[in-house]
Formats: C-alpha cells, structure tokens, sequence
C-alpha cells in the first residue's frame, strides 16, 4: 500500500483522457441536429394536416368509384369528358379571377381612402370595414341570401322604391353567378384593404416628397411610386387570395347550393356533391385536385419574382 | 436668374406652434446659402417651404422674380437632395435619375445625354445599371445630386444631406458637393446642423434658432464678429468659452473682473467701446484659441492661472479643460509640446483683442 502511494505521488500528472465521442454525441451537438429536432413539431404537423392528406387524396383520386383497384388518370379523364365538370371550370375560373380582381380594386381604393384620412378617425374606419371579414362567412351569407331571397329580399324591395323590376338574384343563372361574386368580394375585400394599408404605410414620404419635385402628377405617383414599391404585396395577396377564392366552399353551398342547375358550382362544392353526397369519393378527390397543378406553377413563379424583387430592392 | 427671396415667412402647425417666425431672406443667383441651427430651429421646415413639400401659414416665397406660395413643387424648377436619398428603389441608377426628364417628356437623346454628362461629373458611369440597394452610401448620395443636376434647374436644395454618412465620407463627400455645385452654378441652399458643413460650404451662412434667423453672413464675418451670443457659441468648434465679468473703470482704462479675483485689462483700442459698460454684468467670450500657452509681446496679452481638469492631445494642438467660479466647461488650445496636466497649475494667456463682450440679458455681442 505504502509503496503505492509513494509511486502514485511520484508519477507525472497525466490529465485524464477524455473518451472519444460517439457518433450519436457528435449528431447531438451539430446545430443542425438541433435545429432538425426543434422544427420536428410543426413538421409533424405539416405532415399531418398537409402532406399526408394531399397524398391520400391524390392516392384516392385514382381508385376507382368502390375504391377497390387502381384506374390511373382515368377519374380525371371521365371528369375532362363531362360537360357539368367542363362548366365547372369555366364558373370557377370566372369566379375566381373576377372575384379577385374585385377585391383587389376595391380593397386597393379603400386602403388609399383609409391611408389618407387623419389617423385618429383612421381607426374607427379600419374596425368598420374589416367587419365582413371576421364575421364567419358561412353566417354572413346566410345573411346575404336574406336580402337576395324572392320572396322576401330587401335589395329588391329597396330597387322597387326606384322602380327597377325585382332581380332573380339566385333563380337566373348570371344573377346567380354575379350574387356568388358580390359576396366573396364583400367578405373578402376587408383582407384586401388591410395588407394594401399596411404596404401603404410603409412607403417611405419620401419617396413622393422626390416624386413630386421630380414633377410627377398624383397619377404618376400611384403608377410609378406606389405600385412598385407595393409589388410584392399585391402579388402575394393576389396568389393567395386566388388559391383561397378556387378553394372556396361556403359561399356557393350556403348562397345557391350550385344550382340553379349546377351553373354557379366551383370546384370545392362541386367536388362535395360529386364526392360526399354522390358517393363517388375518388372522383370528388379528383374534382379537389384539378387546380393544383396549375396553381402550384402560378404560385413557384409569383414567389420566384417576390423573391427576386426582394433582393433587388430590399422590399 | 434664380434669386430666392423669403418675406415675413412663417409657418405655424396645428396648436399654434411656431417653426419659422416671420424671416426675411435674400438669396442671390448662384449663391450657395446654408441654414444651420440647432434641432428644431426651423431650418428644414424653411427649406420645405421653399420646395413647396410644406404650406405657408404666412409670409411670401419668390423664385426667380416669381411668387410660388400656391405652385406646387412639381412647378417650382427645383431639385432636392434629402437625406435619405428618397432614391426609388426599384429602378436603376439610370432610371433614377432620368425620371424627371421622363416625366417633363424630354426626348430619348437629351434624357441620354444629360443623365451621361452627370454621371461623368459624378463619377457614376459604372454604376448607371445597379439598383441603389447595391449601392453604398456616399454612391447613393452621389445619385441623388445626379438626379439634382440632370435636371437643370433654378435652385438646388439639399436637406442634410450628409447626415446619413460616417464621419470620413462626410468629408469626403463635402468637398464633391461643393465641387459639383461650383462646376454647375446653380442657387443652392443647403440645411444642416453641422456648423462645420456649413462654415466650409457656404458663400453665406444664414444661422437659425428658435425660429427665427440670429445672423446672416459670410462664414468668416460670422466666426469673427458673431450678432449674439447663440451664434458665437454655436458657430467654431469647440465652442467659444463665456465667462461672467465685471467691466471696471481704472484710471481712465477698463478692467475685467473674472471670477476668483482675476483682472484683466480691456485693450486700449476696445476701450471707448466698451465704456458705457462701465460697472455692469457681463460675459467674457474668447475662443479657445484666443486662450492658450503664455505668451508675450503684445499689449493685449493678459494672463491667467486655471487647474486643468481634462487634457485631450489631438496632435497637431491640445485642448485643456477646466472651469472658473460660475462657468461650465471653459476650453484652452495649446501647443502639443507645452506640458500640462490634470490638476497641475497652468498659466494661460488670453489674447484679448479677439474677445466678445455679451449682454447677459438680451444675449446680443456688445
């Protein structure tokens, strides 16, 4: 013992070797691997509530109608060949883009109205007119079809005091196309207006202060000040409102139902009633899935400019 | 000919605040005016209302012979440099400066050439295809004086323009403006706070406090005979020292008395100036230059004992501070060979023959 004691005290101080880390240590200590663990939540659920039912339904649009055995494209073919799907395009598309070109216009002048009133009555206007969009669509168009009803509707009682005929608002295929579109501009104009104010704001005075000596007039303002420098703003409330409007469900299945005679439907109700009421479940996935492809290559070249602009401008 | 002339100019905001309070300018063709002043002083809010980016409450604006109170900017043939550039960040260099001529509709080959020449001048040419985001500061300023000069016009206003650069590029880019500005002789006023900026650019200096303009001048008429006491203090940098005094009449001669029992004898030559002063309160104002190492050999040379309490060797000169009974921070400039340290005695002189008496009540330079 003694003797081992003498050596231990004579021996040269060795710092004890640490051992070498495994490879799961190292993984750990990568900020990769961390940064990995840390988004894991929201990839989980992206994955759930995105990835994993896009690919369900593109697996389910091509089964055929017992979901039994695999037809291919075959679901889209027979849609392709069908003149209500065909209209169905055509009404969405127009109800889309007329939609969001409304709402863009409309949301664009009372943003420009709003940017131009004193701040403090500003706000009162702002609450007010974001109202349609924060009461639920499905209840805001109960209220709407109140007021386009034959029976009862107060448009046309009010037109009837100016001696215009009553309006088959929802009865006549373009009146019901049209009350289709007022609404979803009604609700969706708010939205508008909110990110155009905020875009507005943030242009710097001064850059109309050098507009206005470099002798421009309040239209080339707007045309040559205001709408580059709101570029990216409009363009990605225009994709998204686009994808929302295409996507849209409540509005039609509470206002007319797609009818009169299936005229007014849009992809979502459309692929409801293929789908859930009609059973036909694969199709309705295929009816759901026709805009993607276009909006997915509408969308990757929109957000390539938005990136680029980005870079180049710093907006 | 582009005079500017301000009359009676005022401008009042919402709740009766004041920024200019009835000023009166002249500002000849060619000339190169600046407007310097402290914060708030009213010199932006003047150079805004000469632009026509700001309505007058009062008062009348001409350019060029011509009444522009109700002209709007785009009318006025003026050009304006802010001081964040306001270049507009999606177009090209080119574009930049173009827009002007574009809007005025000038053709295709006069917009090339004047946008070309100024790029020359400026020393821009490489940049005319990049966005002002790849540009760095003092290029972006350049810009923005081009997008001024291609437009030709009566008068150049430049709104603190060089704020927005460090310290070396303001320099730098001082010494550009002032070159660009003799090349292409236009009636310029340029506001600033930086007394510096103003003295070095300025055929004449209009200074502003308060709203309302305390002197207009030539910047050396300025620095040697400043009106009133806010410009003696404002305008050289450091700042002119003021020390409360006693003007006493000795023996047909006149004495200052300084805090801590310090007399210093008036010059004979300022004497009769000063002689109705005789027995009152005043403030002795010398510059720190005026007050350095002993001296000799001039009959206005008196000294003085201080206790430094700061020393700041700048090199070529160093700057000692310290303070007297009833003063703040007084300011010497000595020889950088002279010793001097905190605590330790020093002798001063003051060269009396370029002091300032100053009404402590009305602030005016007697």
């Amino acid at each position: 013992m003694a003797s081992d004691a003498t050596i231990a005290r004579n021996a040269p101080t060795v710092a004890p070797r640490a051992a070498p880390p495994t490879t799961l240590q190292k993984m750990a200590r990568r900020r990769s691997t961390v940064a990995f663990l840390l988004t894991l939540p929201l990839l989980g659920v992206i994955g759930g509530l995105v990835a994993w039912p896009a690919a369900y339904a593109i697996y389910l649009s091509t089964l055929n109608r017992r979901m039994t055995a695999f037809i291919g494209l075959e679901n889209y073919a027979i849609l392709l060949d069908n003149d209500t799907f065909r209209m169905v395009i055509w009404q969405s598309c127009f109800f889309a883009i007329t939609a969001v070109i409304l709402k863009a216009l409309i949301g664009f002048w009372l943003a420009h109205m709003l940017h131009h009133i004193p701040t403090k009555g500003q706000r009162i206007w702002r609450g007010m007119l974001l109202v349609p969009w924060v009461i639920p669509p499905a209840l805001s168009t109960l209220g709407w079809w109140w007021m386009f009803e034959p029976s009862y509707s107060s448009i046309n009682w009010l037109l009837s005091v100016f001696s215009v005929p009553p309006v088959p608002w929802l009865g006549e295929k373009w009146w019901a196309r049209i009350s289709v579109i007022i609404v979803n501009v009604w609700y969706g104009a708010p939205f508008f207006m909110i990110m155009y104010l905020a875009a507005l704001k943030s242009v710097p005075d001064q850059l109309y202060e050098a507009a206005d000596i470099d002798g421009a007039t309040g239209w080339q303002r707007l045309r040559y000040v205001t709408l580059p420098m709101m570029r990216n703003i409009i363009s990605i409330t225009v994709l998204f409102s686009l994808i929302v409007t295409f996507a849209n469900y409540d509005i039609v299945r509470v206002l007319t139902n797609g009818g009169p005679r299936d005229l007014t439907h849009v992809f979502a109700s459309y692929a409801f009633q293929v789908g859930v009421l009609s059973g036909n479940i694969p199709r309705g996935a295929a009816v759901s899935l026709f805009m993607f492809p276009l909006l997915a290559v509408i969308a990757y070249f929109v957000l390539r400019g938005i990136n680029q602009r980005t870079k180049e401008i710093g907006a | 000919m582009a005079q500017v002339s301000l009359r009676r100019l005022v401008k009042e905001y919402e709740g009766g605040v004041q920024a200019v309070k009835g000023i009166d300018l002249e500002i000849a063709d060619h000339e190169f005016v600046v407007l310097v002043g402290p914060s708030g002083c009213g010199k932006s809010t003047t150079l805004r209302m000469i632009a026509g980016l700001e309505d007058i409450t009062g008062g009348e604006i001409s350019i060029g012979g011509t009444v522009v109170n109700d002209i709007p900017p785009r009318d006025r043939d003026i050009a304006m440099v802010f001081q964040n550039y306001a270049l507009y960040p999606h177009m090209t260099v080119f574009d930049n400066m173009a827009f002007g001529l574009v809007l005025r509709k000038f053709r295709k080959e006069e917009i090339q050439r004047r946008v070309m020449e100024a790029a020359r001048i400026l020393d821009i040419t490489q940049l005319l295809d990049r966005k002002p985001r790849a540009l760095s500061g003092g290029q972006r300023q350049r810009v923005a004086m081009g997008r001024a000069i291609v437009r030709d016009p009566k008068v150049f206003l430049f709104d603190e323009p060089l704020s927005n650069l460090d310290a070396k590029l303001r320099v730098q880019m001082r010494t550009e403006i002032k070159k660009v500005v003799q090349t292409v002789r236009t009636t310029t006023v340029y506001v600033t706070h930086d007394q510096v900026e103003a003295m070095t650019l300025a055929d004449r200096v209009v200074v502003m406090n308060g709203g309302i303009i305390e002197q207009v001048g030539p910047p050396q008429e300025l620095y040697h005979r400043p009106a009133t006491r806010f410009v003696a203090g404002f305008i050289g940098s450091p700042a002119m020292n003021f020390i409360p005094a006693r003007v006493e009449p000795a023996s047909g001669a006149l004495n200052l008395r300084l805090p801590g029992d310090i007399l210093l004898p008036i010059p004979p030559e300022r004497s009769d100036r000063y002689r109705s002063q005789g027995g009152r309160e005043v403030l002795l104002g010398i510059r720190p230059e005026h007050l350095t190492e002993t001296r000799q050999g001039r009959a206005t040379y008196a000294d003085l004992e201080v206790v430094p309490e700061v020393i700041e060797p700048m090199g070529m000169e160093t700057l000692v501070h310290f303070h007297m009974e009833g003063t703040r921070d007084l300011c010497a400039r000595l020889d950088p060979t002279i010793p001097a340290a905190p605590g330790q005695p020093l002798r001063l002189t003051a060269d009396l023959a370029n002091m300032h008496l100053v009404d402590p009540q009305s602030g005016k330079v007697l």
